[in-house]
This record gives C-alpha cells, sequence and structure tokens, in this order.
C-alpha cells in the first residue's frame, strides 16, 4: 500500500471517520474513500501523475479539479472519465489515460429517456453567496426558483472558506467562517418551499430556445426558466512560463476543492503565485492542512490582497517575495522546484536575482475573471437576464451577498411581483464591501505600561467592522469611515478578549500588565491548532511583519471551541509587549532557496499558451505578426482553444501575446464560444443516466 | 478608384479561397472581398470535412474528383498538413428502399469510374466495430472518399494564395457594382471602388444578395444545420457513416471521425429551418444523439466537446449554380453549394480560373450544363 496522504487533523474543518473501500490504479490496490472523486482518492495515496498528453506524452496531473479541462483524465472500467467528476467505487479499475484514450470495445444496452424538462420564474446559475442571497429576496415574493451549482452542497466557493470572514456583523455576517456563511444561506434558502436547489449540477449552454441545457448527476435536463440570473462567479487566470504544463501546477480554488472539500493533503511543499486574497488565502489554507508553504512571490510592490491576510502568513513563518515573477516550474514528471525571479519596472525579470526553492506544487492565483458567457447567451436568445456577484464584477464575497440581494429584487420587479425600489444603502453597502483595501498607515504604540488593553495591528483600510461592534465598552472605533475606517482603541478595556477572538485578520492581541508590569501576558488569536501549541512550550515571538522577537514560554492556552480557535498566551518582556502578534510556526529551513538556482533553458516563445492543444507563444506570435488580429483564425491555424477547456485558459494568455507586440485591443476579433461549457458524453446528452461508470459495466456483460 | 484586376472574388470562404488561390496561381491579378474577418469565418469553419466524389451526377463527380486529387496532395506538394484522410465514406442499409436505391445509383457511379461497392453486413461491422447489426442489409463504400480539416485546409489554401500574389480585403463589404454595357465593370465595397475584369459570386449564404445588386436572380435559399464534434480517442471506425433513413423531426446524419481521432456530426432538421442563425437549439443534441447511440451504441461513451450552427446554401434542385450569366457575361457564379462548398471548392475554383482566363475545354462545358443558372430547378439530387 502507498502512503497515506489525507488530512487527519483540521483546525476548522471536521474529519469525518471514512467508509473505505478499496479499488486499484495500475493493478495496484489502493485505499478510497467511499463516493470521493477518482481524482482526490489518487492524490490520497500520493498519485499525481493521470495522464499522458496525446501530443507529447508528457505526464498531466489535476488542473481545475471542477471538470472544465479534461487534464486529469484517466480510464475507468475502461472508460475514458474526468477522475475529478467521477466518483470512485468499490473494485473499480483505474488506470492511466496514455495517449489518446480507446473507447470500450463493448458496449452496453443503455436506455436513452426523454430529456426531462422543467419550466420555472427563475433560473440562478451558481449557488454562491450572490446566487443565494438573490434566491433568497425571490423567496420573499414567492417566485419558483431554480439554483444551479456544480458543487455538492450550495454555498459555492463559501465552503471552501475556512477563514473568517471580513465586512459588517450586521451586513454581511463578518467574524464569521466561510463555511459557517455558506451553511447559514443555504439552511435558509432550503427552508423556502418556492426555492430548489440543483447540486452537483452544471449549466452547460442557454440555447436559443430559451432553454438551458443542465448536466445533472449524469442526467441532461433542459430548464426553461422566464428569467436567468447568472451568478456563475468567476474563474482564474493562468499564466505562462517555463514548466506550466507539469503535474502540480494549478490554481488556488482547485487547490481549496482538494484540500478544504476532499481533505486531502495534494502537497506537501507549496509556492504561491499571486499576493491578492485568493493566494494569501490558499497559503493560509495550507498551514492550516499541514502543508509547508514555502513562499509567495508578488509582481507588484505590495501584495493587492488584505494586508492582515498578508500579515498572517508572513508571521506563521511564509516569506513574501513582492516584485517578483515566476520563471519556471522545474520537474520531469511533477513539480520539483520553482525557480522566480525580481522584477524591474517593465515587470521583466533581472537576470542574476533568480531563486531556486524545493517544492512540489505551485498555485497560480493572479486574478479572476468574470464568467459571463451565460449571460451573453441569454442575451443573444432573448431571454431576460441578471447577472451578480463575481460574475458580474469581481469582488469579495461580502459585496456579492448585497449585489445578489440587488439582483433578486430587480429579477422580482422584472416579473412583476414587486414595486419596491431597492434600497439605496444595499448600492452604498455592496460599494463598500466590494472595495479595495485603502491607505496603510504606520502603528503606534501606546506608552500605558498598566492595566489591560487591546493592541490593533490593522493597518490598513478595508471593509470589517467586528471589532467595533464586540466590544462592550464601546472601546473600538473605527476611524473616519464605520466600515473601512482604521480601528482604533481609546476607552476602557476589561480584558474580555472578544476583539481578539472575533477579527479575521487575527490582527489584535490583548496585553495584561495587571500581575506583572515588567513581563506582561500577551494574548494572540491563533487558528492553526494542527501545529499543537501547549502551555509550557517555547514559541518563536515575531512582530507584524514576522521578524523575530524573542523565545517565550506559553503560560496558556483557551481553546474556543465554537469559533474554532484558540487563545495563546504568552509572557514577554514589557518593551516587546505591544509589537508581538504571534509566532512563528514554520521553520526558517522551509523557506530557504536552493544554493543554486535552476535557470530554465530555452526560448520564451516555446512556452506553452494553450495547454490542451499544445500551442506555444511562437506558434501564436508568428500569426500575429503576420498581421493576424481574428482570434479565430488564430484557433484555426494553430488548434489553440479547441481543446476541452475550451480557451477557458489561453484566451488571456493569447490577449496578451497581441498586447507584447503593440496590437491595440479594440482591432482584436474576439473568439467565438460555443457549446459546451463542459465536455459531456453523448449518451447523457441523447437521454441516458451515465453518473456511475460501474454500473453501467455490469450491463455490459 | 482604388485597384484594378482581372478578376474579384466576393466571398473568402471554401469556394473563393481555392479558386483565388488557383486563379493568383495562373498568373490573374486577384482579389478577394469579404464582410468577415478572416478566410472561412462563415461556413467554411461549420463544415464537417467529409469529401467525396460518390456523387449522383457527371459535373460533381468530376469536380468530386478533382478536389480529391488536389486535398489529397496537399501535404506531398506543399507540406502542410490538411488532415486528409482517405476513410472512405459508407452508407448502410436497414431496409429494402435503402439497398435498391444505393444499388441503382451505384450503376451511375460505376459508369463514371467510380469506386464504390455494396459490402455485407459483416464487413461492414469490420469497418465500423459495434455497428447496430440488428437488420442491416450491408452498405455501400467507398474507400476512395475521404476527409480533411476545413480549418487547416482553408488556411492552407489561403497562404499559399497570399505566396501568389493574391490580395484581400476582409471587414469588407460589397454594396454594387458599376455596370457599362453587358460588363460588370467596378465593384464598389463599403472601403472603395474596385475595377475588375470578371466578377465571381462566391458569397456562399449571401450569394442571392449578391446577384441581386446585378439584378440577376440567383435561386440560392441557406437553411441552418447543426453539428458537433467530440474529444479525440483512437481511431476505432474507418469511413464517414451516412445514415440516411429519416426519422420524425430529422431526414440524414452523418459522422467520421477526423485525423485528430475526434468524431464530427451533422444532422438534417425536418423540416428545413430556413434562414441564417447560427445560435445552438437545445433540441440538436437530444435529437442527434438518440440517433446516432441507436446506430452505433458505443458513440454513447465519447464526449461531445463543442457544437456549431452553419447553413447549406440550397438551391431548388440541389446542385450548385457555376457559371456565367446572361446578363453580364463576366459575372460568374460558384454559388449554391448546397452544404458540399468544402469538398468542391479546390475543384470549382480551377474551373473558374479557365472560365475566367477563356481556357475552357469540351469536358468543363459538359460540367457546366448541369450547373447552369439557367436550368430548370424542378428536378432534384438523387444523393444530396
Amino acid at each position: 500500500m502507498s502512503q497515506d496522504y489525507r488530512i487527519k487533523e483540521h483546525p476548522i474543518l471536521p474529519v469525518n471517520v471514512d467508509d473505505i473501500i478499496v479499488f486499484y490504479w495500475n493493478k495496484q490496490p489502493l485505499r478510497a474513500k467511499r463516493d470521493e472523486m477518482i481524482s482526490s482518492a489518487l492524490i490520497a495515496n500520493g498519485f499525481h501523475v493521470f495522464s499522458r498528453h496525446h501530443r507529447d506524452g508528457s505526464a498531466q496531473g489535476i488542473f481545475c479539479a471542477n471538470g472544465q479541462c479534461s487534464k486529469c483524465m484517466v480510464i475507468a472500467n475502461g472508460v475514458p472519465v474526468k477522475s475529478c467528476m467521477t466518483p470512485v467505487r468499490e473494485n473499480m479499475v483505474v488506470e492511466t489515460a496514455d495517449g489518446l484514450p480507446e473507447l470500450p470495445e463493448s458496449f452496453p444496452k443503455i436506455t436513452l429517456h426523454d430529456i426531462p424538462e422543467h419550466v420555472c420564474d427563475v433560473l440562478i446559475i451558481g449557488g454562491g453567496p450572490a446566487g443565494l442571497s438573490a434566491a433568497l429576496e425571490l423567496a420573499r415574493f414567492d417566485v419558483s426558483t431554480l439554483i444551479v451549482d456544480d458543487k455538492h452542497v450550495p454555498g459555492g466557493k463559501l465552503v471552501l472558506q475556512t477563514h473568517k470572514f471580513f465586512g459588517s456583523v450586521e451586513d454581511s455576517h463578518a467574524g464569521a467562517r466561510g463555511i459557517e456563511i455558506g451553511e447559514l444561506l443555504a439552511e435558509q434558502v432550503l427552508s423556502h418551499d418556492c426555492l430548489t436547489v440543483w447540486t452537483d449540477s452544471t449549466v452547460v449552454f442557454v440555447f436559443k430556445d430559451k432553454k438551458v441545457g443542465v448536466l445533472r448527476e449524469g442526467r441532461y435536463h433542459l430548464v426553461t426558466p422566464r428569467i436567468v440570473l447568472n451568478a456563475a462567479g468567476a474563474r482564474e487566470k493562468f499564466l505562462r512560463f517555463h514548466g506550466n504544463t507539469l503535474p502540480g501546477v494549478y490554481g488556488a480554488g482547485a487547490f481549496q476543492t482538494l484540500v478544504n472539500r476532499d481533505m486531502v493533503r495534494s502537497s506537501n511543499r507549496l509556492f504561491i503565485i499571486g499576493g491578492g486574497n485568493v493566494g494569501l488565502i490558499a497559503g493560509y489554507h495550507a498551514l492550516q492542512a499541514g502543508i509547508d508553504v514555502v513562499g509567495l512571490a508578488e509582481a507588484l510592490a505590495q501584495c493587492g490582497g488584505y494586508k492582515v491576510h498578508a500579515d498572517k502568513l508572513k508571521r506563521l513563518g511564509v516569506p513574501i517575495y513582492t516584485r517578483h515573477t515566476i520563471l519556471s516550474a522545474n520537474g520531469e514528471e511533477r513539480v520539483e522546484s520553482v525557480t522566480i525571479a525580481e522584477v524591474n519596472d517593465r515587470f521583466e525579470p533581472v537576470a542574476g536575482s533568480e531563486k531556486t526553492f524545493m517544492c512540489d506544487t505551485l498555485l497560480i492565483a493572479v486574478g479572476l475573471e468574470s464568467i459571463d458567457e451565460f449571460t451573453s447567451e441569454a442575451e443573444q436568445a432573448g431571454l431576460p437576464v441578471f447577472s451578480s456577484g463575481d460574475a458580474n464584477e469581481i469582488a469579495e464575497a461580502s459585496s456579492a451577498m448585497f449585489n445578489g440581494r440587488i439582483a433578486g429584487l430587480r429579477v422580482a420587479a422584472a416579473l412583476g411581483k414587486t414595486t419596491d425600489t431597492i434600497p439605496e444603502e444595499w448600492f452604498e453597502k455592496a460599494d463598500i464591501l466590494k472595495a479595495p483595501p485603502g491607505k496603510t498607515v504606520t502603528q503606534t504604540f501606546s506608552p500605558k505600561r498598566n492595566g489591560v488593553y487591546p493592541v490593533i495591528h490593522c493597518l490598513q483600510e478595508i471593509p470589517c467592522n467586528p471589532c467595533s461592534t464586540v466590544c462592550p465598552t464601546h472601546s473600538i472605533h473605527l476611524e473616519g469611515d464605520p466600515v473601512m475606517g482604521i480601528p482604533e482603541y481609546t476607552g476602557t478595556c476589561t480584558g474580555c478578549g472578544k476583539c481578539v477572538a472575533i477579527c479575521p485578520g487575527l490582527a489584535i492581541t490583548l496585553v495584561d500588565y495587571r500581575k506583572n508590569q515588567d513581563e506582561p501576558l500577551v494574548t494572540i488569536p491563533y487558528e492553526v491548532s494542527n501545529h499543537r501549541v501547549k502551555k509550557g512550550d517555547i514559541v518563536h515571538c515575531v512582530d507584524i511583519d514576522g521578524n523575530a522577537l524573542a523565545d517565550v514560554s506559553v503560560v496558556n492556552v483557551r481553546t474556543l471551541k465554537k469559533a474554532r480557535m484558540q487563545l495563546i498566551v504568552v509572557q514577554v518582556p514589557a518593551e516587546i509587549a505591544q509589537r508581538v502578534v504571534s509566532f512563528r510556526i514554520q521553520h526558517e529551513d522551509v523557506s530557504k532557496p536552493i544554493d543554486k538556482p535552476v535557470i530554465p533553458a530555452g526560448k520564451n516563445d516555446n512556452l506553452m499558451v494553450c495547454l490542451c492543444e499544445r500551442v506555444t507563444a511562437g506558434d501564436i506570435r508568428a500569426l500575429v505578426k503576420k498581421g493576424i488580429h481574428d482570434i479565430n483564425m488564430i484557433k484555426a491555424v494553430t488548434r489553440a482553444g479547441m481543446g476541452p477547456c475550451g480557451s477557458k485558459n489561453c484566451d488571456n494568455l493569447i490577449r496578451r501575446i497581441f498586447r507584447e507586440e503593440g496590437i491595440p485591443i479594440e482591432t482584436i476579433v474576439p473568439g467565438t464560444r460555443r457549446p459546451l461549457y463542459v465536455e459531456t458524453t453523448l449518451g447523457i446528452l441523447g437521454g441516458a443516466e451515465m453518473n456511475n461508470i460501474d454500473n453501467e459495466k455490469e450491463t455490459m456483460q | 478608384m482604388n485597384g484594378s484586376y482581372d478578376c474579384i472574388i466576393i466571398g473568402a470562404g471554401s469556394v473563393g479561397v481555392p479558386a483565388a488561390m488557383s486563379m493568383a496561381e495562373s498568373g490573374l491579378k486577384v482579389r478577394v472581398i469579404d464582410e468577415l474577418y478572416s478566410p472561412g469565418q462563415m461556413n467554411n469553419k461549420k463544415a464537417i470535412g467529409g469529401i467525396r466524389a460518390t456523387h449522383s451526377e457527371y459535373g460533381k463527380i468530376q469536380i468530386g474528383l478533382r478536389s480529391i486529387q488536389i486535398f489529397s496532395t496537399w501535404k506531398e506538394m506543399y507540406g502542410d498538413d490538411i488532415g486528409w484522410l482517405s476513410n472512405g465514406y459508407s452508407f448502410p442499409a436497414y431496409n429494402d428502399a435503402d439497398e435498391i436505391k444505393l444499388n441503382d445509383l451505384m450503376i451511375i457511379q460505376h459508369k463514371f469510374g467510380l469506386n464504390i461497392r455494396w459490402i455485407s453486413a459483416q464487413e461492414y461491422s469490420e469497418l465500423v466495430p459495434g455497428i447496430n447489426m440488428e437488420g442491416l442489409r450491408g452498405a455501400a463504400y467507398s474507400p476512395e472518399d475521404g476527409s480533411a480539416s476545413p480549418l487547416k485546409a482553408i488556411s492552407a489554401f489561403y497562404f499559399r494564395s497570399l505566396e501568389m500574389g493574391a490580395e484581400y480585403g476582409f471587414g469588407e463589404t460589397v454594396t454594387g457594382f458599376r455596370t457599362q454595357g453587358d460588363r460588370i465593370t467596378h465593384v464598389i465595397t463599403n472601403k472603395g471602388v474596385w475595377a475588375c475584369g470578371h466578377v465571381v459570386n462566391a458569397a456562399g449564404n449571401n450569394a442571392r444578395e449578391i446577384g441581386a445588386l446585378a439584378d440577376i436572380e440567383i435561386p440560392v435559399k441557406p437553411d441552418n444545420h447543426e453539428g458537433a464534434i467530440t474529444e479525440p480517442v483512437q481511431r476505432f471506425f474507418g469511413p464517414m457513416v451516412v445514415d440516411m433513413r429519416p426519422a420524425d423531426d430529422s431526414l440524414n446524419y452523418y459522422f467520421y471521425q477526423n485525423d485528430e481521432g475526434q468524431v464530427i456530426f451533422c444532422i438534417t432538421p425536418d423540416p428545413p429551418i430556413y434562414g441564417v442563425d447560427n445560435d445552438s437549439t437545445s433540441y440538436f443534441f437530444p435529437q442527434v444523439a438518440k440517433r446516432m447511440i441507436q446506430l452505433y451504441p458505443r458513440l454513447a461513451y465519447l464526449k461531445v466537446r463543442r457544437s456549431w450552427r452553419g447553413q447549406y446554401p440550397n438551391t431548388p434542385d440541389g446542385f450548385p449554380v457555376v457559371g456565367r450569366t446572361r446578363d453580364y457575361p463576366n459575372f460568374i457564379n460558384l454559388a449554391g453549394m448546397c452544404g458540399q462548398g468544402f469538398m468542391l471548392g479546390p475543384g470549382f475554383g480551377e474551373l473558374a480560373t479557365r472560365i475566367v482566363s477563356g481556357d475552357m475545354n469540351d469536358n468543363d462545358d459538359q460540367i457546366l450544363e448541369r450547373f447552369d443558372l439557367y436550368r430548370d430547378f424542378s428536378g432534384m439530387e438523387m444523393f444530396k
């Protein structure tokens, strides 16, 4: 038996006792959790190479973890399937898909049923924060609404978020964890009879005859709504670099699915590209899953995500390399190391600044783009359509909840169910909550060396206010704006520690001089209890930037069960007490670059742009240089965009080549988008039920 | 005036581009005008890719044979891979009527020297392993027909035509003609006025509208067809499979596995859906999938990747409209290809060159007879 890479302990997520079954991977018996996806079962056993690309034979593994790209293809009981979408079955025979798969020779007598058709007032595509919030508004007017979501439970990306959310307490559940908000919204939605939720369901297209094709648990359905609300969210942008085809290179969304949904330790050592909230949070999730985070690189001079997110990583021991870019993922069969380099003002790598780190996984978190195709398809069909959440504009989930409510009310009005005007404050709140971080201030410390009081390490304007609402003596105020302002403590403190426990950024400590003025107690919020800390331990205290302050001993550990966190109390010398924010959990050695950096060989024009069809930057640049500005022509000549993902990954990279060649964006003819959103078997489209490869196998014999 | 050309071709599609290539090769100064932004953006890229000579009539057979020659030798002559596969066509018969029809047709086809033969159900099941044997009488099989990638082929023809000196005006719409007596002297577009010796109407869907600009009535009426392509898998069957049987809401449908290993398929709706509408419908997939799986159950496991909708620029009798027009003898139609523009384009392109340069032979006259604009359109092509 191979090694077990399951997450056995998690500070936030429950670890369930599993129903274990046996399946076979290239003849080797392996253990799997019943009903988990084949991909996760393989990763849990330490296997990361699932297939070999039919063009160049190179290794492929998990990439989108969402059924969109087909890179994770395996042969299951003789049938080529997407391993991330196919549940593993007892005794299933799973094999590497080596090049083009063979269609099974024996074939079943499958039954073709009529395609079930459904009618509803509103179809909401995507059951995330925007879609669910919209549905709740529609429920107020008893509007028959179908919510279709491709995940196993409603809640969208919220259900993968183990961290506490920002925003305001009264409006967007700030201080609660994403999973809790997701559960809450889902529970509310499921309590309404007029709202129906289809999980594990993917919309494949909005057709011209105003019917919407939905793939639901292995069957094809057609839905006829009066109005479509696109709340399908966003997809991650990809990057061009040496080794971007290697197994172990994927997006933060896929990573969160593997780690926080499937609870597999998909990685031992992770490197992250992109310092937006998505990348920063993924790093934090990795630490909670017991995965070492070797480092994070961000091309700009400052991370685009919240400073508190970046600070959390830094002080736990994860270095952040700003003004750095990815040069290469190195390795033969899988990522073995990553090379980054400093960039100059033109974002070009500076020779001699290369650093190589050993790691097995590289997360690309360099931005999101709206999934807007359902909107344009519905418009094309003449079906009234609204959009909200990331599908409308990339923003935080807290903002999506507001613009979801706004969209819900607009849809209700469009159906003639209400003449209510949308409260002005909803727009204001949606706006405030999506606001990018504002100014950063310098931290000042109080000269006071007695009593007890909070020290606030939150120095950047972000839309967040739980600390100001939780304080029983109302002693924390936000300077300027009631949500965006920077918190300040003035007044009296009872030492209750509520502000410490609620702060989503883990940016408040409590300094208590009452017992010992020279060596006060500092209470530190802690959410990585998988890295165990107990009374008497010596910890390496750090300041806000992760700089070492002192090695001190832990005098108390309080576990807040409901909040799923701990308060760690340390005793430190008075002169550093206010600067102590946390302590390092990850050893410095984890983040050390290797002595001699690996410099990628080969020209930049050999870098892969279309991973599906293996089309390089050079192939595309040559056509652009010939004067071709039509992405359809580039596709016709090179096949870029003709693969299973349908140009979801390469479209941006092709546009980037146009930019590099100085072609104005308005002269580019965009590629035509066609059905299907995800590849679907002909059998399913013909009316067969094909969600269970194993059962079908039985009918074959 | 913006320039002077021996020939202006309207339409940079399956027919216009190989015509431009052929004309440029023979030294004619040629310009192609298309309202879209690249070659093949209307129906070329919607074509399934089948290429056959096994038609029912002399002219199409001749043009088909020449086209096959051009497609099949392209790689060897010019080096580009256009995805040519000599995989043949097959027409399985599941009833008396089809068996008789196919065998009757073969008599004509043999007369014209085509390689097409009747094979038994058993033989057919070796070519298409897993085909539904229930009631299968056998199949007509033409091993020398084939297929190529419409996208790769038109790109290859386009680049070759550029090399030979052809010029293109993309994003350019023809708005009218200038005439003098019985000659078209200029083509007027939104971008300029071009003097021309000849005009070729290779406008596909828009052939009727282009004709109308010169007061020539061309009976081309497009109808909509949807097609789709699957993921690639290892080759598992040989020829194009054409199921001729009509069903409740559709006529024939057909599919083959291309050089990439992908299965491409298409169905003919019944009644036809006239007009030009490129938006996909919800009924296409269930309609075609049911029929394909019933015929070839193995296909159920194949994942469909992408679908699209395009048009057959049809004529009332199912035959193209090709040749000079009476009102303006220098206005030449290469129109009404009835969904076969891709497979017939290269052959017709060369014929157009011979018309323009006055190089016609007796055989060409015989070919053109059936495609005359002034014919009686009341018949119907037997083997559309």
